[in-house]
């Protein structure tokens, strides 16, 4: 089986290049200095323990924060974001909280679309009061992908959720961003989940928050959860934490 | 292993919310006042209250009959044009100003401090005030029942904005909402609910507002009725034109809130119902 790895593939231009000299919460360095570039369609996770800053540095990524020192000095025009808990508006319905950023005008035939895509034809007049996290978080990842992004920022999407939940939205989030070639960065604690999901992973490490350790996954997708190769890297990862004294 | 989008494993049917029979709950709610309406009328009845005090409920009714055929809608009209008139007044300000104060830091620090203080004048206090100012008319007792609506309004919609879910705001940031846009597709929604418990207590003020106002000075209208019929000793009539002022303040809040139920369906909160219920 070999690997094709859509980072292989050279790109012109990256979706993501973004370079942290440093970026402070009050007097203390919580980031930096790193470099994180994401070609397109590439799918990047960032592995570390709570408190390491790997969601100050997803924040940075979208916009939401740029008190910071370092460059910009490429981003796709379109990002989406998913937020680790739906955020989903309680007075909108699923299908308006979809196509939110559109307001009442949004694309009827795309939200349509995205709702069978997520699994959850006949919920689009549904309120969210009446839907289950894991289908409330579908409605997010829908939400996420409206304005057809190029690069989805996902901070610890599913951690909310219960395993079983949480295998289904990931292969639901794999199919879908393979297929519309977007580049996933995704934040999370999980190690598996980081390696089954991603072409590399980027171990951070804590106070300051930087990039311990890059590992990649040459393993073509779809991926085999029992496959040895992700034990085995599952060991490395594990190796690379304790070197950056996470664990 | 591909994914299977047409999965939507994790459903979670949900209880249908309402009594399993209405009719017995509206029953309950009936006993006690029957009760005290039957004890009433055979203890007036018996001799053991006197009449001139304490008229009979069948004689109440009698009395509000006897009105229906002449005064009483004029003096409906005349309440129930200038409890309007003050909601509507007093409502639109407490809202505009509680969108101001609390959609902007540079406004509560200019105006919050001034309402605080304003706020703690029992609202009553501005009658002799108002009386010298703008007369006996209808302009004082409009002032009066808008004064009385403005502060729960303003307190509540303040306090709804203010506890609003941040992390809400930030799905608009991420979208690159302006502020007006912010405000008309997140923070207004979001804020509804507190809005509608301000709107509620500000109309249940200006029923109170507005006796007070007409007791104090008016030709027509219920609290007029009320201090009248006390002068001419006359009881029944006073417990008449209670009856109305109740009747009237009890369909006008069922409207506030058969709206709010409409408008707040969304909202996912306890309904008094526990699991086994």
């Amino acid at each position: 089986m070999t690997a094709l790895h859509t980072s292989d593939i050279p790109s012109l231009t990256p979706v993501l290049d973004l370079q942290v000299q440093r970026k402070l919460f009050g007097d203390s360095p919580v980031l930096g200095p790193l470099e994180l570039r994401l070609q397109a369609g590439e799918i990047v996770s960032l592995l570390g323990p709570s408190g390491c800053g790997k969601s100050t540095l997803l924040r940075l990524v979208a916009g939401l924060d740029t008190a910071f020192t370092g460059t910009l000095r490429q981003r796709a025009a379109q990002v989406g974001f998913v937020f680790q808990e739906p955020r989903l508006m309680p007075w909108l319905s699923v299908a308006d909280n979809i196509g939110f950023s559109n307001g009442r005008r949004f694309d009827r035939q795309r939200v349509t679309q995205l709702i069978a895509d997520v699994g959850l034809a006949g919920f689009a007049d549904a309120l969210p009061k009446a839907l289950s996290g894991g289908m409330a978080q579908r409605v997010a990842i829908a939400r996420g992908l409206y304005e057809r992004p190029s690069l989805l920022l996902l901070d610890e999407p599913f951690s909310a959720v219960d395993a079983f939940t949480r295998f289904a939205l990931q292969d639901l989030l794999l199919d879908l961003a393979r297929r519309r070639r977007i580049a996933l960065l995704v934040v999370t604690h999980d190690i598996d989940e980081a390696l089954y999901l991603s072409d590399r992973v980027l171990v951070i490490g804590n106070r300051p928050g930087t990039v311990r350790r890059e590992l990649s996954v040459p393993l073509a997708y779809p991926r085999d959860r029992r496959d040895a190769r992700l034990a085995d890297l599952r060991g490395q990862a594990l190796e690379a934490l304790q070197a950056a004294h996470v664990i | 292993m591909s994914a299977r989008p047409a999965q939507a494993v994790e459903t979670r049917p949900r209880r249908p919310t309402g009594a399993t029979k209405p009719w017995r709950q509206r029953a309950k709610g009936l006993a006690l006042p029957l009760a005290i309406l039957v004890t009433l009328e055979s203890l007036v009845r018996l001799g053991w209250i006197p009449a001139y005090q304490m008229p009979a409920p069948s004689e109440v009714a009698h009395t509000l009959i006897e009105l229906a055929d002449g005064a009483l809608w004029s003096h409906i009209a005349a309440s129930l044009s200038r409890v309007l008139a003050g909601f509507v007044i007093g409502a639109s300000l407490g809202l505009l100003f509680a969108a101001g104060v609390g959609l902007s830091r540079e406004a509560e620090a200019w105006l919050e401090p001034t309402f605080a203080s304003l706020r703690a004048i029992p609202s009553l206090a501005w009658v002799p005030l108002l009386l010298l100012w703008l007369g006996i008319g209808e302009t004082s007792k409009v002032t009066l029942i808008a004064l009385g609506a403005f502060f729960p309004v303003y307190l509540n919609g303040v306090a709804a904005i203010r506890n609003i879910d941040r992390r809400l705001v930030e799905v608009g940031h991420m979208y690159g909402f302006g502020p007006l846009r912010l405000a008309r597709r997140i923070l207004l929604p979001a804020a509804l609910p507190g809005v509608f418990t301000g709107l509620r207590s500000a109309l249940s003020l200006s029923w109170m507002f507005l006796v007070a106002a007409e007791l104090i000075a008016a030709t027509r209208g219920l609290g007029y009725l009320l201090s009248d019929d006390r002068e001419t000793s006359r009881p029944d009539l006073v417990l008449a034109a209670i009856l109305v002022l109740a009747l009237l303040g009890k369909l006008s809040d069922g409207l506030l809130a058969a709206l709010e139920t409409r408008w707040l369906a969304w909202r996912d909160t306890f309904d008094g119902q526990g699991p086994g219920a």
